[in-house]
């Protein structure tokens, strides 16, 4: 569904991405992991069309859409929940779901997405019109994973979901991206939390200093000794 | 689309809109020529902070060159009339084309290189700045000296050629201040205001969704200087004269502003309540000095001044935000 060939990505002089590839099959739940600064949110942006890459193609169903503006990229169907949720604060939840819709691809069901979404995460039914800014973590993290659906998306970027969530907050979280995995919604993970990220995925890839030096299935990572060493502590 | 804005509004809100509308349509039969020109004044900074408003309050742009578009729309309109002998109905699109134009290439500078912030200001400052030198040494729009309009023409009291009297423009700038009401909030509700306001909140995550962010800034500098631009027509033909040194100031953006800061940025009826607190105190003021006997050609700013302290102490996000929790109507709303 997704393949990425040979990207490199600068900022400035400094090299973000040098040579990445990896495949995301339909369906399926690809984790990424690295340490910070690795390179995992830059590829993310890449992809999702915020950063544009030096060289190197990025494939969607066949097409190649490397360098393509966000709002083309986003209409395609590549989704993303950025790093630290950025809900928009003084706007209502309501308004915050509406704006996801916003993309051409998903004007006809909006009400029908928003329905979706809310049975999904009633506790932004209870809270529809209250202010995005007055939510806790965990319910603007879930907001802006709702957000993101409204777009109607095929595959979805998940950049650190449980970053500074409570544990239990984060419990529900990671499992509401399994249930939509379930549902047939692809997704790239990138997680701080290795282990339950290695569990959930059907593929991971290890990103080091801009480069991918592992990849393989997420058990057989979770079983390699130079990723339990690096990313687990055991 | 009014129906639907009519059905967002509520009751209560919708009584009170109406009655207010109600009193201003007949005030001119009862209120002396002073209150009259007062009230113009009201509409009239109400309608430019409307305009003021759609960059700021919904998109998140600061600008404080706001005089350039309605000093071009005055200076165009105005122009065309004396030198060419253009009516101000035909040439008010050439007035919002001009704004509209230079507010093109203000937004494409700023935008296309990534102007944020207080530097996106600084560019604004610049160009009023720019046509105010421009316009002094213009001989064909009578530079320094400044561009007079005939009091009256062949025609006598025209309306066409927007000459009449104060209660004709009353009643224009009444219709100009409710017309960019019924606008803003239609726009506020539109797919584009969405944008405007997820962009405001945070371009970055607006991007994330698929807001072409360029596209959104950009569009709300034009309907932000076209609206401005007939604002200034008005005021050319309401005044019938123009100086470089007054109608590109500095001081005049910044007097553009105040009432949707005072009333409440961003939100509709913000700009409307701010104009009716600001102008009839700063005119009261004037006119208090003056009887007084005092020549202090600063009181203005000074109370200008003071009020935007008092806000930002009492009530940081302005008056009509603060009242709308008092008065329990939801915050989503208006």
């Amino acid at each position: 569904m997704l393949r990425i060939e040979e990207l490199d990505l600068f900022y400035g002089d400094a090299q973000a991405l040098d040579c990445v590839g990896l495949e995301v099959p339909e369906g399926a739940i690809v984790a990424i992991v690295g340490a910070n600064g690795a390179g995992k949110t830059s590829l993310i942006r890449a992809v999702g069309g915020m950063l544009r890459p030096a060289r190197g193609r990025i494939l969607w169903r066949g097409r190649d859409i490397a360098g393509l503006p966000s709002h083309t990229v986003c209409n395609l169907g590549i989704g993303q929940v950025a790093e630290g949720r950025q809900v928009f604060p003084s706007l209502s939840v309501r308004e915050n779901l509406l704006m996801g819709s916003m993309l051409p691809r998903a004007r006809a069901g909006r009400a029908a997405m928003l329905e979706r979404v809310l049975a999904l995460f009633p506790r932004l039914a209870e809270r529809a019109a209250q202010a995005a800014g007055t939510l806790s973590g965990g319910e603007q993290q879930m907001l802006a994973i709702g957000r993101c659906l409204m777009g109607q998306p095929e595959l979805v970027m998940f950049d650190e979901p449980s970053l500074g969530l409570a544990p239990a907050m984060v419990q529900t979280v990671l499992a509401a991206v399994a249930d939509l995995n379930r549902e047939g919604l692809t997704c790239v993970l990138v997680e701080q939390n290795v282990a339950v990220s290695l569990r959930l995925a059907s593929r991971a890839y290890v990103l080091e200093n801009g480069r991918v030096t592992l990849s393989g299935t997420g058990v057989e990572l979770l079983a390699d000794d130079r990723v339990r060493q690096a990313y687990l502590g055991l | 689309m009014i129906a639907t804005l009519l059905k967002a509004t509520p009751p209560r809100a919708r009584v009170l809109l109406a009655l207010l509308l109600c009193v201003l349509l007949v005030a001119p039969a009862f209120a002396d020529r002073y209150v009259v020109s007062v009230l113009v004044l009201v509409f009239w900074f109400a309608y430019v902070g409307q305009a003021w408003n759609v960059m700021m309050g919904f998109a998140g742009l600061l600008s404080l060159g706001h005089a350039l578009y309605v000093g071009l729309g005055a200076y165009v309109s105005a122009a065309l009339f004396v030198r060419l002998g253009i009516g101000p109905w035909a040439g008010l699109p050439v007035a919002i084309l001009a704004s509209v134009a230079v507010g093109a290439a203000v937004g494409w500078l700023g935008f296309r290189f990534r102007i944020e912030g207080v530097y996106f200001a600084l560019l604004t400052i610049a160009f009023a700045e720019v046509a105010r030198i421009g316009f002094d040494h213009l001989a064909w729009t009578g530079g320094a000296a400044g561009l007079f309009l005939p009091v009256s023409t062949g025609g006598g009291g025209a309306w066409w050629n927007l000459r009449g009297g104060p209660v004709f423009f009353y009643y224009l700038a009444l219709a100009l201040a409710c017309i960019a009401f019924v606008l803003c909030a239609a726009l506020r509700h539109s797919p584009l205001g969405y944008r405007w306001l997820a962009v405001r909140e945070d371009p970055e995550a607006a991007r994330a969704l698929g807001v072409n962010v360029f596209r959104a800034r950009m569009a709300a500098v034009l309907v932000s200087a076209a609206l401005a631009s007939v604002g200034g027509v008005f005021y050319a033909f309401y005044y019938n004269n123009l100086f470089p040194s007054q109608t590109f100031d500095v001081a005049r953006s910044i007097e553009i502003i105040l009432a949707p800061i005072v009333g409440g940025l961003g939100t509709l009826f913000g700009p409307i309540l701010g104009a009716f607190i600001l102008t009839p105190l700063g005119e009261l003021l004037i006119a208090l000095t003056e009887k007084a006997g005092l020549n202090a050609p600063g009181t203005k700013a000074v109370f200008y001044g003071l009020c935007l302290i008092v806000i930002i102490t009492l009530a940081p996000n302005g008056v009509w935000p603060a009242l709308k929790k008092r008065l329990g109507i939801p915050q989503e709303e208006a």
